[in-house]
């Protein structure tokens, strides 16, 4: 049964990620934000992911790969919630010495990979699901991809790769929120029809709404995984910029830092959910 | 050198249950053997580098000692970013295998020249250069690379390549010092060893080569230290000469001005790049030959 504190803790997440762009004047929030509920449904206590704030390094942990590494934000601040580090490390977010460089760092406890140029995460992620898979170990292995990411020609390398070698311990999660840095998906590289490519690509497919927890948390049902060989990639249908209204689906806040008062109406509009 | 390092990547094996090796879909007659004894820690990743460096990232962060392997051009240039950050940043267990190093696949085109993998490679920090001459040298250096915790690069010719020194035990970075004669001395790096014997007494000069180096301080004061001792060291391999092993050298004595006047390279010009023919041709196109390295021999 899903926790109930899922709704919270992405709200959480949200506000920390707002808080550490708008500290850093940095840019990338809209990404953020739109796979906060993914990562809320991993990393809430109870949620999918089998982890320990107290040994990240745990050879049975699952292993959790962001390859949108830009997006950092919001997994730091999952992973300062969960109690990885103290949730103060976030205020160095993105400052001249800190390990919590703007784009994903494996020197942050917690952070398996780190990552920034795109592409990357999936073959890793592959690398690690493979190595369970020949020493017959349970963990799974999660990536995180976003649908601008699905431009790069590794990644289809990796869709080839994984139902190959029956890696049905590895599940992708796409952020499908449509936008990418210059434009919209469809206008750039048209990815459609997405769920058919990859279930011809033989991987088990799963279309949801990407900030439904409920939905989020049947598909992310890492424990019970099929032994049909075949790998899961979800594609989360999202919306950049996702809680924070005057964010939401503009590719403007790819870029933008919000202001003072931009921060404290983003804040506000999260109130309902941080004490729900 | 395939065959040496192949064996003897085998022979520990058996005893060394994390070695694993990814082949790109290449290595016919080589690596067969090992994916008979070993299936369970051999992989066929296809044609398809990108991913293929990934998955062994992704095997070393598991605990695996990850050895990939195909043609000098494929497993470095086409997936370079891979070794950039997934590799070398993470300081993870691979060694990057690499056969046909330099032009030893001359009448296939360019496409399969490796002549700018070292000038790539050498700037990563933390990646180990394993530029064995020779069999022997491949054979000491593979388990070397084995005992080694970290990135690295394992630089092999096609195959063929005449033997060189007798047997070595290399251990750690440094000039291997083969053979002594007078105050000159020819350096060679990569797997022209097997040629440079006739070619050091033709020289009337003595014989080392360097078959473990690191891009930074300690292989540069090694460098140093070696040159002071002569009056004339002449560096040799097949690369271009930009970037290459020679170039490292003159980065190494750019605080020593005293020394800079004894070190001549030789190495390729790119006027060899996108030329066809046989390994010799080419290096005879690239200006790599006997009568170049003489000439540096007797310059001022």
């Amino acid at each position: 049964m899903m926790p109930s504190n899922i709704k919270t803790f992405a709200a959480q997440v949200r506000l920390e990620a707002l808080r550490m762009v708008h500290r850093a004047r940095a840019s990338h929030i809209g990404g953020a934000l739109s796979m906060a509920d993914i990562l809320a449904v991993l990393y809430a206590p109870g949620g999918r992911l089998s982890i320990n704030h107290a040994d990240p390094r745990w050879p049975q942990r699952d292993r959790f790969i962001l390859s949108k590494g830009h997006a950092c934000t919001s997994l730091y601040a999952a992973l300062g919630l969960r109690g990885f580090f103290p949730l103060e490390d976030l205020t160095t977010y993105a400052q001249s010495g800190s390990p919590l460089m703007s784009h994903a760092s494996h020197h942050v406890a917690g952070v398996e990979l780190s990552t920034g140029s795109l592409g990357h995460g999936l073959p890793v992620g592959c690398g690690l699901a493979l190595a369970a898979k020949r020493r017959y170990e349970l963990w799974r292995t999660v990536v995180l991809l976003s649908d601008g990411e699905m431009d790069e020609g590794s990644n289809w390398e990796s869709f080839l790769f994984a139902p190959q070698h029956s890696l049905d311990n590895l599940w992708v999660v796409i952020d499908a929120n449509g936008i990418q840095s210059l434009g919209d998906v469809k206008d750039v590289l048209d990815l459609e029809p997405l769920a058919d490519k990859l279930r011809a690509f033989r991987w088990s497919v799963i279309e949801l709404d990407g900030h439904d927890h409920e939905a989020l948390y049947r598909a992310l049902d890492l424990e019970h995984a099929p032994m049909s060989g075949r790998p899961t990639v979800i594609i989360a249908r999202t919306v950049k910029g996702k809680g924070v209204g005057f964010m939401e689906n503009s590719l403007e806040w790819h870029y933008k830092s919000p202001s003072d008062v931009q921060l404290a109406e983003a804040i506000a509009g999260l109130e309902g959910d941080l004490h729900a | 050198m395939r065959n040496a390092f192949i064996t003897t990547l085998m022979a520990c094996a058996e005893s060394d249950s994390k070695i694993f090796l990814i082949v790109g879909d290449l290595g016919f007659s080589v690596v067969e053997p090992f994916a008979k004894k070993f299936p369970e820690r051999f992989l066929n990743a296809g044609v398809a580098e990108q991913n293929l460096t990934g998955v062994a990232a992704g095997l070393a962060m598991a605990g695996y000692k990850v050895f990939t392997y195909s043609i000098a051009n494929f497993p470095t240039l086409r997936c370079l970013e891979q070794i950039r950050n997934d590799i070398c940043y993470h300081h993870l267990n691979v060694t990057i295998v690499t056969v046909g190093g330099g032009l030893g696949y001359g009448p296939l085109g360019y496409s399969h020249h490796a002549v700018q993998d070292i000038a790539c490679l050498r700037t990563f920090p933390g990646i180990l250069m394993a530029t064995p001459g020779d069999q022997n040298e491949t054979i000491a250096v593979t388990q070397a690379l084995i005992r080694y915790d970290g990135p690295a690069y394992l630089r092999l010719g096609k195959g063929g390549e005449p033997s060189g020194a007798g047997e070595c035990s290399i251990s750690d970075v440094g000039i291997r010092l083969i053979e002594s004669s007078g105050d000159s001395i020819l350096l060679f790096c990569g797997g022209l060893l097997g040629f440079a014997a006739p070619l050091a007494k033709a020289c009337h000069a003595g014989l080392a080569s360097i078959p473990l180096w690191t891009n930074d301080e300690r292989t540069k004061k090694l460098i140093q230290d070696f040159v002071a001792k002569y009056r004339r060291v002449v560096v040799v391999e097949e690369h271009l000469a930009a970037g290459g092993f020679g170039s490292f050298v003159r980065e190494a004595l750019e605080s020593k001005p005293h020394l800079q006047g004894i070190v001549r390279c030789c190495a390729l010009d790119a006027s060899v790049c996108g030329q066809v023919g046989t390994q010799d041709q080419l290096r005879n196109a690239g200006g790599l030959n006997i009568d170049s390295i003489r000439q540096a021999f007797m310059e001022n």
